[in-house]
């Protein structure tokens, strides 16, 4: 899932200044599961700024509402008759949320109350770690299922740097040193011949680097 | 010869061969580097210029290898791929050769966090046996990445990097023998203080046969103080000084220290050059280059051949 953070409050607070009555719009997908962007966190986000705005004599009104999913614009549709209600809305989605949001309805100022963090699972309730970059071509089958791109700091693809020591990353004795994982990994699989063998550098252009991505299935475009 | 490297001279005619360390200036300081260069001329076969080394912003090594070269060193232009795509990477490599520098150094390089410029992007668009393999592409085959030809290929004698102290500790040899399949010439270690460990790494090397193929220098750092030992043992990702070292220079008045270092640098070289394999030393005198002669006089090292 997409992971994400919520704001420090003081800086939401602040893009909010001059504004007057604005819908706070969480989302259902993954920032609910991560537990920064659903339901709840609309309702927690709301009172906070209500209270904050009534101590400085400057009330907030907001609309509370949760849809679906941000990124998809069957359910962006869904808060159309709001929109003319507010004069911003504070959107709790990941970045694409935000932007298919601020793509659907133009003369509405957005903002994001989130930091987008990662791609990533949830090890335990509220422990969440980042698992891809989204680089576009998967190199997992050569690397035991673990990811060089994600789990090395450099991302380096032909084993670790002088810096790993006792399984750890030189950036943070709490880091674990990616390579020492997939080493381990191959390892235990009877598989450190893939180890042997040289990577040649990668093709970032289906990372970032080739422009901003897109994946269409032709046979839904009829 | 693949080159006309004078490293490689050295080291085809068998010479036991040392390099060292200059790390470049905060600055643009010309004369604070040359002084530092002053105090190798002669007593070295080739000098590492440092690429912006643990992620601190300093005069650009191929600045300060053209700087050094006038001054009448051999330059190893240490080449870190954190900061430069393959687009720039290859292009240094190009003005690098222009300027008359015949050796590069291909490494990765510290982690952005550790320098004065923790908010920097870590480019890693290469790591450093991918780089290895660029640099040996250039100069064997006349490509550049993805296989377009070149005027005027540069023919640099190639250097990798080998940390016998990191982990995975079995696996690191292997590691070793993808730089020399990638291309390099000859290897420059993490500093060794761990004899046992390093004869160890040494004699994997051996086995795999890789000691007939690549040139591997020890990498030598004398210690200047107690301090010092403990914050490379402790600090440091990835170096190895043994407890008895440490103990070692700790029994030693702290005025007595730097010479009590010394002594251990000059023994270790003693050590290393009994191993098998082992091509020359690479001293990395940190900020401590004026010692530099006396640890190779008193190492039986002063004097360089001619080639």
């Amino acid at each position: 899932m997409v992971v994400g953070e919520r704001k420090p409050f003081d800086e939401i607070k602040k893009t909010l200044e001059g504004h007057k009555k604005v819908l706070v719009l969480g989302c259902g997908g993954c920032v609910t599961v991560c537990l920064t962007g659903g339901h709840d966190a609309v309702q927690v986000l709301s009172s906070q700024l209500r209270m904050a705005r009534d101590n400085e004599g400057s009330p907030l009104e907001i609309i509370e509402k949760t849809v679906e999913r941000q990124c998809d614009p069957e359910y962006v549709e869904e808060v159309a008759a709001l929109i003319p209600e507010v004069d911003a809305v504070l959107s709790m989605a990941c970045g694409a949320g935000v932007q298919f949001m601020a793509e659907r309805y133009t003369t509405t100022p957005l903002y994001p109350a989130l930091n987008t963090t990662f791609v990533g699972g949830s090890v335990k309730e509220g422990y969440y770690v980042e698992r891809c970059q989204t680089c576009g071509e998967c190199k997992l089958a050569y690397t035991g299922g673990i990811c060089p791109i994600a789990r090395c700091s450099k991302s380096l693809l032909n084993g670790p740097c002088g810096g790993s020591t006792k399984g750890k990353c030189e950036i943070d004795p709490e880091v674990p040193c990616g390579w020492q994982l997939i080493v381990d990994r191959l390892e235990a699989l009877g598989q450190m011949d893939r180890y042997e063998e040289i990577n040649m550098a990668c093709d970032w252009r289906t990372n970032r680097d080739g422009g901003p991505r897109k994946m269409i299935r032709e046979d839904f475009q009829r | 010869m693949k080159t006309e490297s004078r490293l490689e001279k050295v080291l085809a005619a068998g010479h036991f061969a040392v390099t060292a360390e200059c790390g470049p200036p905060k600055g643009a300081d010309v004369a604070a580097l040359q002084a530092k260069g002053k105090h190798l001329l002669g007593c070295v076969d080739a000098v590492n210029v440092t690429d912006n080394q643990t992620a601190i912003v300093r005069m650009s090594s191929v600045a300060a290898c053209a700087i050094l070269k006038g001054m009448g060193h051999e330059p190893v232009l240490q080449m870190v791929t954190r900061d430069r795509n393959r687009i720039a990477l290859q292009s240094d490599l190009f003005g690098a050769y222009g300027l008359g520098v015949r050796n590069v150094l291909c490494l990765t390089g510290d982690h952005q966090c550790f320098g004065n410029q923790k908010e920097a992007v870590g480019v890693f668009d290469l790591d450093s046996i991918q780089l290895v393999k660029t640099v040996r592409d250039m100069r064997d085959n006349g490509k550049i990445i993805g296989g377009e030809e070149i005027q005027g290929p540069p023919k640099f004698f190639i250097g990798a990097a080998a940390n016998p102290f990191a982990d995975p500790h079995w696996w690191r040899v292997v590691r070793l023998g993808k730089k020399v399949e990638a291309g390099a010439d000859f290897i420059q270690t993490q500093c060794v203080f761990n004899l046992d460990r390093f004869g160890e790494f040494m004699g994997q090397a051996r086995d795999m046969g890789l000691t007939e193929s690549v040139k591997i220098f020890a990498g030598i750092t004398p210690i200047k103080n107690v301090g010092m030992a403990r914050y490379m043992a402790n600090k440091v990702a990835g170096m190895d000084v043994p407890e008895e070292l440490i103990k070692r220079m700790a029994g030693v008045p702290k005025e007595k220290q730097p010479a009590e270092g010394i002594k251990i640098a000059v023994e270790t070289i003693q050590q290393v050059r009994e191993m098998e394999g082992i091509a020359g030393i690479h001293l990395m005198a940190i900020e401590w280059e004026a010692r530099v002669p006396e640890i190779l006089e008193a190492a039986g090292l002063s004097k360089r051949p001619e080639v």
